[in-house]
């Protein structure tokens, strides 16, 4: 059972973002980058399947060089090689141009299941795996909070507005998995240590065909425009001195709620 | 416009989309799945000029891949420059292969679509709703939009028209590799649902354990509240995901939310930022929370919810 994971480096979602002003890009510099903590739990599901199944995990992120950050921490956390596609002609690339640099590194490895986080903590679309799996023909277990393989199928619990429906999808398949799947490991020391003798591999848009195709050159879509939103009214809080509760109460009362 | 239904019903969204698309220009609906049919009347009522209905059973039972077929053919016929669907489970999944098919731009999380220099453009907020950024389709027609839940307030046309329903009885391709519903799992929450209630009492990690929740349940039972969680509590399973309010989980609009030991996340509060008035109970003084409280509390939620109730029961007694 050979399982690849997509990881993505993102700013520390505990420190305030900030886009830049002329390029509308997040701004990286000067902020923690971090394994998006949506995807350690995508590399805990692949982690958790070869345990049992036997097998690897392999690890795919596309970023900076500095991604390889991200992709070390999953190596630490125990997958067994990492991928990055990094190139300058990537800057900028959309959810779908992602897709397609991701898809194109990895169609000719053989996997059973590509995992990956609902979303990314930071661009919050959630269109990559999707996009993912069409790109490669493959069906797409989405949302799962529980994953398990068995008879060349995989089985998910798939979240839903209501709870969750049961759903099946023979292998290979493309899962996306929520944070409450797993409590996701903390590398141990051996780990870390063992994954700076593990492989990245690195490569670029010529090594996986896309020259031309990729990043800027293939944009689909371009934001135009940052503005601030209507803030809401600045409102009064106030120190809990033991009237705190009492408060709320007049609060609610002149709100009619109570 | 993708039309969800239930058992021959719109969902709300399926009514907010067509509001803002019969605003834009010709709405053309696709409803899909058995009993679609009986959203046509419906459909029209809120601006739907032609309705497509496709019932094959296959639209319940294999999850995105039969409704982007259709969605792919009826492209090549309709030749729409712009494709809404909604920022749910199943619109999600849909518009995001459908855009790998077609190779064009899917724009997700929006809450506005305008028209933009001869195009459309669709507004989404960042950074917990705090800036609005307006992103524009750089390749070739159709641009796909994902609309969030609640962003807009569904209104019937003003002059309704007699639904034009067009049945599609092709056959649906089921030979590919395809994710399959088994099974259906409802998991009941009491009191008022979350979408409806006019006001919810949320918690939070900062309630310690799960346990913490009852006093939750107990304020909520007084002032006849819905109970919500952040993404933390869930995804810790304390409560079932149908509690979930936030980017991934519900938005919600009620008239006071109260959130009790949330600190305030991008991922809640891009959930519950439409609320009228918003109540924060927290032991941090930065959390982002109060930055969007008309009242906010710092102190202990353990302290301070018990003596809410008590003052609720007394105030309610009088």
């Amino acid at each position: 059972m050979n399982v690849v994971v997509c990881v993505k480096q993102i700013p520390d979602p505990n420190a305030p973002g900030k886009l830049h002003p002329e390029s509308k890009r997040l701004v990286r510099e000067g902020v923690d980058l971090i394994l998006d903590p949506g995807d350690e739990h995508a590399v805990e599901a692949g982690l958790q399947i070869v345990e049992k199944e036997g097998g690897e995990v392999t690890v795919v992120s596309m970023g900076p060089p500095k991604a390889m950050d991200a992709i070390r921490r999953a190596l630490a956390m125990g997958a067994a090689r990492g991928i990055l596609i990094t190139d300058t002609a990537l800057e900028s690339s959309d959810a779908l141009s992602t897709a397609r640099a991701i898809a194109a590194a990895i169609k000719d490895r053989t996997f059973d299941l590509l995992i990956c986080g609902t979303e990314s903590t930071d661009g919050s679309s959630g269109a990559v795996p999707a996009q993912l799996a069409e790109l490669l023909g493959l069906p797409l277990l989405s949302f799962a909070k529980r994953l398990e393989v068995a008879d060349g199928k995989a089985v998910i619990d798939r979240q839903t507005d209501e709870g969750y429906d049961v759903v099946e999808a023979p292998l290979p398949a493309v899962v996306t998995v929520t944070g409450g799947i797993n409590d996701a490991r903390y590398p141990a020391l051996r780990g870390i240590m063992q994954a700076k003798n593990k492989e990245i591999k690195q490569v670029g848009i010529a090594e996986i065909g896309l020259e031309g195709k990729a990043g800027k050159a293939a944009l689909t879509q371009e934001v135009v425009e940052v503005v601030p939103a209507e803030a809401r009214k600045a409102g009064e809080v106030v120190e809990d001195k033991g009237d705190g509760a009492k408060r709320i109460a007049d609060f609610l009362q002149a709100l009619k709620v109570i | 416009m993708f039309a969800e239904t239930a058992d021959g019903v719109p969902k709300p969204i399926a009514l907010e989309l067509l509001t803002k698309a019969r605003a834009l220009g010709a709405a053309v609906a696709v409803a899909v799945g058995p009993g679609a049919g009986r959203a046509a009347e419906a459909l029209a009522k809120y601006g739907a000029t032609r309705i497509y209905v496709h019932e094959d059973e296959a639209f319940k039972d294999v999850v995105a891949t039969p409704a982007v077929d259709l969605l792919a053919r009826l492209f090549e016929k309709e030749r729409p420059d712009l494709m809404l669907f909604g920022m749910t489970y199943e619109g999600r999944d849909i518009a995001a292969r459908l855009s790998a098919r077609l190779g064009v731009a899917l724009i997700a999380n929006a809450t506005d679509v305008i028209k933009r220099n001869g195009s459309f453009a669709a507004v989404s907020p960042v950074f917990g709703g705090s800036m609005l950024v307006t992103t524009v389709p750089k390749a070739q027609p159709p641009v796909l939009i994902l609309l969030r839940p609640k962003a807009i307030t569904a209104e019937p046309a003003s002059e309704p028209v007699a639904p034009q329903v067009e049945k599609i009885g092709d056959p649906v391709d089921t030979s590919k590799p395809a994710a399959r519903v088994l099974r259906r799992e409802k998991q009941k929450a009491q009191g008022p649902r979350l979408d409806d209630a006019t006001v919810i009492v949320s918690g939070g990690r900062g309630l310690g354990a799960p346990e913490n929740f009852k006093m939750l349940d107990e304020l909520a039972g007084e002032i006849g509240a819905a109970v919500g969680a952040s993404r933390a509590v869930v995804d810790a399973g304390w409560k079932p995901y149908s509690f979930q309010i936030g980017q991934t989980g519900k938005t919600v609009k009620p008239s006071v939310y109260i959130a009790v030991g949330i600190s305030g996340a991008m991922q809640h509060t891009v959930g519950m930022k439409g609320a009228k008035t918003i109540i924060a109970i927290n032991k941090d003084p930065e959390a982002p929370i109060f930055k969007l409280a008309d009242l906010g509390v710092i102190g202990d939620v353990h302290k301070i919810v018990p003596q809410l109730i008590q003052e609720v029961r007394a105030r309610k007694g009088k």
